[in-house]
């Protein structure tokens, strides 16, 4: 009985194994399923389908309400790796219109995990993108043929315009560096490229919508999810509303063609841009479809730039539309007062050094000066100003006093507008200057030639029209912008608060008299239009790439002004020859929305001219 | 026998039998959700898989109300009887039954398939508490231990020629059964080793030092260890010990002085080496002692190193390479998720899907998109980790354990060697299948298809089951009536 009972005792080490296995086994059990997430994402990686819904991208719409963009269906052919089965390779190739080197590139190219961040063989992936009505109706009759292949609809965008390209942009497919910057985008993704496309991409696109479909084992899809409970539908984007007028923009496009510059209105009175053409341009809808890659690289390589947005992206020497800005730092520093004569003996002369100037009165004032653009007085300004030795202590304090009224009044820096690209000019500080004379090597000699609007200060014509604007208002501005309203959104606070400039508003009242004298008997007489007070300033700037550039700023009416605009039309001459004639023109349609017939030969004139051949850029 | 029928309620296990129902019903809601289509509602639908089940358990039912009914001493009389049925039938399968993937177990009867091997757990562990049972009948006798171990064999053999292996290793398990009564618990130890020098061996057959694989060395170091081991707490001689570990430790101390300065090393030459010196002191010690403790562990120092170098043997030619893949699958050594690793990791998907609390009954999408292969018959324990979660599969787990030790209660107190050898043997089968099937579905084990007892459908699977408790639930109800 002694040996049963150890025996017995046996019992211990058999229920021990069991035991043991039975904890092992729950402790891996849960490692599996408590410790481990991996395993849940393979199950739905195995069952659930997902299938994007694309949203459709906004509407875009110039001020008036008329549409200026709009989307058209275009096809996709998607492809599930994992999926797919082998097929007869060239009936495919064939049925899409590729050659099987192209179909094994594509292929190479979705699999590449640097082209294709996304890439998986169990998610569809976008094999080739937008095809033809024609292609598609061809490859749909076929599908069954091609397992793990299918279309997918998504929207092109369409013009009904063909103009505003710059301020439009176009969208383009997304580049494996956007992939990585935001979750949002997939492969074969679209994102807006350039103008409001691109700054109000994220209103544009909308949110994606996912359909949650199961899949068996073996890929057949077997229903939705719990009935779509959790597919999400997708939410188009927001309608844009611009502040272009698309009228107004196609006629300044007209005008401006043959010619190389750009032209800037804006509504003084919210800052809104009216029109904003730069030239040459091109057709939006070149960038759209699968034309898009070719025409693409043509317009980059054109010569002539029409990618580059001229009216904020260049920055040109301002030239006399300058002076005005200078008339108000000096009336607000106390330089001078309006009544203050400075004389012109066919320029300013001082010392060896001499800025040239034509025939006028002298002496003369503020307003004269204005109206005739004398170089002289604006030149004997800014030395009184620079060399003050009374009011600054030094040369650079005082220059550094003028850089920041500048500034106040949307020079030197971008001014933000909407969209990308923009170039914030040029305005030199004393330091530039000490850089390059030494500190307290320099005077108002030296730089004399700012004073009108040469020299080392650039502007874009954006803001020289801003600047018209500030005039107009006597004193103010509201920061540019091309979007008037975002559906269901408020537009930026930015873009609703005023700007107020470092010159008193009453000062302005001069300026803006010398500048209604410059139309009614001074450099802008041929921009008068019957029945509207016009203001004006040329502009005609000198420059290292040929003949001078031709400038404009105005605005109108001189009460209550409606339009604010900026001319630039490069190596075309005087500013009187094409930015007067282009800029009171533009004013008129807009305010008339008719040239009147006695005008009607100069709006002949600016359709028939062209500068293009005067320009520094090699002939054709 | 009518005053025993009634009697029979109140002595019977009502503890096993409530675990068995719960089981069998918890086998069945599984089986449901586990073929559930999204087209096809009812559980009771006779055309589905839970319909056919419910059938299965009816039967069992009346079956086990059956057995509960026959005399006990019937099992006891005629279990060499049974067990020569069985012998036959198994024997008549081999040539009878058609190809079912490979293997020919299955005795097809009109619209019925029964599978005879399912049948041999029960007969076999009869006939072995039969032979235990025997006056006299002790394992120390070289002829009483020859029979016991041929009763075992004989069924792995005939099974393993019907081509279902995995059924067959269950009659392995019966060793804890021998071990039980007496068997010295060295073959539990000897066992234990077999299958860790197995998987070192195997698992790192591919990595070499130099021109020796990492696999050896590591198996022959084991081996000494254990031969150190052994004489430390088998043979007790605490001073052998030290000096065989003081000697390793010197060798160790060269090779790794040796490795220091460049000097190349066959690790293979140091490890025969060291094992011929051991052996050659071991014989020393038992010439100066004639412990036979000392011969035991000299011939398992022997055999080690002889199954170490039959390993790669065995590996690559005895097992097919069906077998080789599911066990290269579960060692980690190969993923193959579309061919033999695809079970696995479905079922590990499924299972991890399932998380704390589960997905819920009829929820699981992998079960119900049938990702995973077999999931209402091998793989089931799958449906109830991806519905059920953590919770529900350890719940399972649990509940099997409860059974187990339930039965070896019942096995202890049975007054006679016949009733406790046969509880033992019941104890030993469905640990077996709990320990194998869900080893495999949690990717612990290799894939071996053998079914999760009460759960997986099948009516012969069920019954084999059902008649294997129930047989000792009867035993049990009368154990007092015998003395």
């Amino acid at each position: 009985m002694r040996k049963d009972y150890k025996l017995a005792k046996r019992k211990y080490v058999i229920g021990g194994i069991v035991l043991i296995v039975a904890c092992i086994y729950i402790v891996r059990l849960f490692s599996l399923q408590v410790l481990n997430d991996d395993y849940k994402q393979y199950a739905d990686g195995n069952a659930f389908l997902k299938r994007t819904q694309y949203p459709s991208r906004g509407l875009i719409y110039d001020r008036n309400g008329k549409l200026l963009v709009f989307n058209q269906p275009a096809y996709d052919v998607m492809m599930i790796v994992r999926e797919v089965k082998p097929f007869d390779t060239l009936d495919f190739c064939n049925t899409l219109g590729i050659t099987r080197k192209q179909f094994n590139k594509r292929m190479a190219d979705m699999k590449n995990p640097r082209l294709n961040p996304g890439y998986s063989s169990y998610t569809p992936q976008t094999f080739m993108t937008q095809l033809s009505a024609q292609d598609y109706g061809r490859l749909q009759e076929k599908l069954y043929r091609f397992p793990g292949i299918f279309i997918q609809n998504r929207m092109l965008r369409q013009y009904p315009y063909p103009v505003a390209a710059n301020v439009l942009g176009n969208i383009r497919e997304v580049s494996p560096r956007d992939i990585e910057n935001d979750d949002y985008y997939k492969r074969g993704d679209y994102t807006g490229d350039l103008g409001v496309e691109r700054s109000y991409e994220s209103f544009l696109r909308g949110e994606k919508g996912v359909e949650i479909l199961l899949r068996d084992a073996h890929g057949r899809i077997k229903g939705r999810y719990e009935d779509g409970r959790y597919d999400v539908a997708p939410v188009s984007g927001k309608n844009l509303k611009l502040s272009i007028d698309v009228e107004l923009q196609a006629y300044g496009e007209k005008l401006m063609q043959n010619k190389i510059g750009a032209i800037v209105a804006i509504e003084p009175s919210t800052g809104e841009i009216l029109a904003m053409v730069s030239s040459p341009t091109y057709d939006p809808s070149m960038l759209v479809g699968r034309e898009r890659g070719k025409n693409y690289s043509k317009l980059n390589k054109d010569k002539y730039k029409p990618l580059y947005d001229r009216s904020l992206m260049a920055a040109y020497p301002p030239g006399s539309t300058f002076k005005p800005t200078q008339g108000l730092i000096f009336l607000n520093e106390g330089i001078i007062t309006e009544h203050t004569m400075y004389p012109c003996y066919h320029g300013f002369i001082s010392g060896g050094l001499r800025v040239g100037c034509h025939g006028h009165a002298s002496p003369l004032s503020l307003m004269p000066a204005l109206q005739t653009s004398c170089n002289a007085f604006f030149c004997y300004g800014l030395r009184s100003m620079i060399d003050n030795r009374k009011k600054y202590k030094s040369a650079a304090e005082a220059f550094n006093i003028w850089k920041d009224y500048l500034v106040s009044m949307g020079y030197g820096y971008r001014l933000g507008v909407d969209v990308p690209g923009e170039s914030r000019g040029f305005i030199p500080n004393s330091q530039y200057y000490s850089g390059i004379y030494g500190e307290n090597r320099w005077s108002a000699l030296t730089i004399i030639s700012v004073a009108i609007g040469q020299g080392e200060v650039l502007a874009t014509p954006l803001q020289i029209a801003n600047l018209s604007a500030t005039i107009a208002n006597r004193g103010y501005y509201y920061t540019p912008h091309l979007v008037r309203e975002i559906q269901d959104t408020t537009i930026s606070a930015e873009f609703t608060t005023p700007k107020h400039t470092m010159v008193d508003s009453h000062y302005y009242d001069y300026v803006v008299e010398g500048m209604r004298m410059a139309v009614t008997g001074g450099t802008c007489r041929i921009g008068a239009i019957p029945g509207i007070e016009v203001c004006g300033k040329t502009g005609t700037a000198q420059n290292p790439h040929g003949r001078d550039h031709s400038a404009f700023m105005g605005f109108a009416p001189k009460d209550n002004p409606k339009i604010a605009i900026a001319v630039y039309v490069e190596n075309a001459g005087f500013g009187a020859t094409y930015g007067v004639p282009i800029g009171s023109l533009m004013m008129e349609m807009y305010l008339n929305r008719k040239i009147a017939p006695e005008r009607k030969y100069l709006e002949e004139r600016m359709l028939q001219s062209n500068t293009i051949i005067y320009s520094g850029v090699e002939k054709h | 026998m009518v005053s025993r029928s009634t009697n029979i309620w109140r002595s019977v296990d009502w503890v096993t039998i409530v675990l068995y129902l719960v089981l069998v019903l918890c086998g069945w809601v599984s089986i449901y959700a586990a073929s559930y289509d999204f087209d096809n509602a009812s559980i009771f639908d006779f055309a589905e898989r839970s319909g056919k089940q419910l059938i299965w358990i009816g039967l069992s039912i009346v079956l086990a109300f059956m057995i509960l009914m026959v005399d006990f001493r019937v099992y006891e009389t005629y279990a060499y009887l049974f067990y020569g049925i069985i012998v036959l039938l198994l024997v008549a399968t081999i040539f009878l039954a058609p190809d079912i993937k490979g293997s020919h177990s299955w005795l097809v009867l009109g619209p019925v398939s029964l599978q005879p091997a399912e049948f041999a757990k029960f007969a076999t562990a009869l006939a072995l508490a039969r032979s235990f049972g025997t006056y006299g009948f002790s394992l120390k006798k070289r002829g009483d231990l020859l029979r016991v171990v041929l009763l075992i064999l004989l069924p792995i053999v005939l099974i393993i020629a019907q081509r279902e292996t995995g059924s067959a290793l269950v009659f392995v398990s019966l060793i804890f059964v021998l071990y039980r009564e007496g068997l010295s618990g060295l073959f539990l130890f000897y066992g234990l080793c077999a299958i860790v020098y197995f998987v070192v061996a195997v698992k790192y057959s591919g990595e070499m030092w130099g021109a020796v694989a990492v696999g050896e060395v590591l198996v022959f170091i084991l081996i000494l260890l254990v031969v150190a081991g052994m004489l430390l707490f088998y043979q007790k001689n605490e001073k052998a010990a030290r000096y065989l570990m003081l000697g390793y430790l010197a060798v160790s101390a060269v090779c790794g002085a040796l490795f220091y300065f460049d000097v190349p090393v066959n690790l293979l030459y140091v490890c025969v080496g060291a094992t011929v010196a051991t052996v050659i002191y071991l014989l020393v010690l038992y010439f100066s002692s004639r412990s036979l403790r000392i011969l035991t562990i000299l011939a398992t120092a022997v055999v080690s190193v002889a199954f170490l170098f039959s390993v790669d043997y065995a590996f690559n030619d005895v097992l097919e390479p069906h077998q080789q893949k599911r066990i290269k699958v579960a060692l980690g050594m190969e993923e193959d998720l579309r061919g033999a690793g695809y079970n696995v990791n479905q079922s590990k998907i499924a299972i991890g899907s399932g998380g704390f609390w589960g997905k819920g009954f009829l929820n699981g999408t992998q079960t119900k998109l049938r990702y995973v292969p077999e999931q209402d018959t091998d793989f089931i324990f799958c449906t109830i980790g991806e519905e059920e979660g953590f919770w529900g599969a350890a719940g399972v787990i649990l509940l099997f354990v409860t059974l187990i030790f339930r039965l070896m209660v019942i096995g202890e107190r049975q007054h006679s060697a016949f009733g406790r050898v046969y509880a033992y043997c019941v104890v030993s089968i469905l640990f077996f299948h709990l320990a194998v099937n869900v080893g495999m579905v949690i990717g612990l084990c290799p894939v071996i298809g053998i079914p999760l007892p009460f759960f997986s459908y099948g009516g012969s699977s069920l019954w084999g089951f059902t008649i294997l408790l129930f047989v000792l639930l009867r035993i049990d109800a009368s154990r007092a009536e015998r003395h």
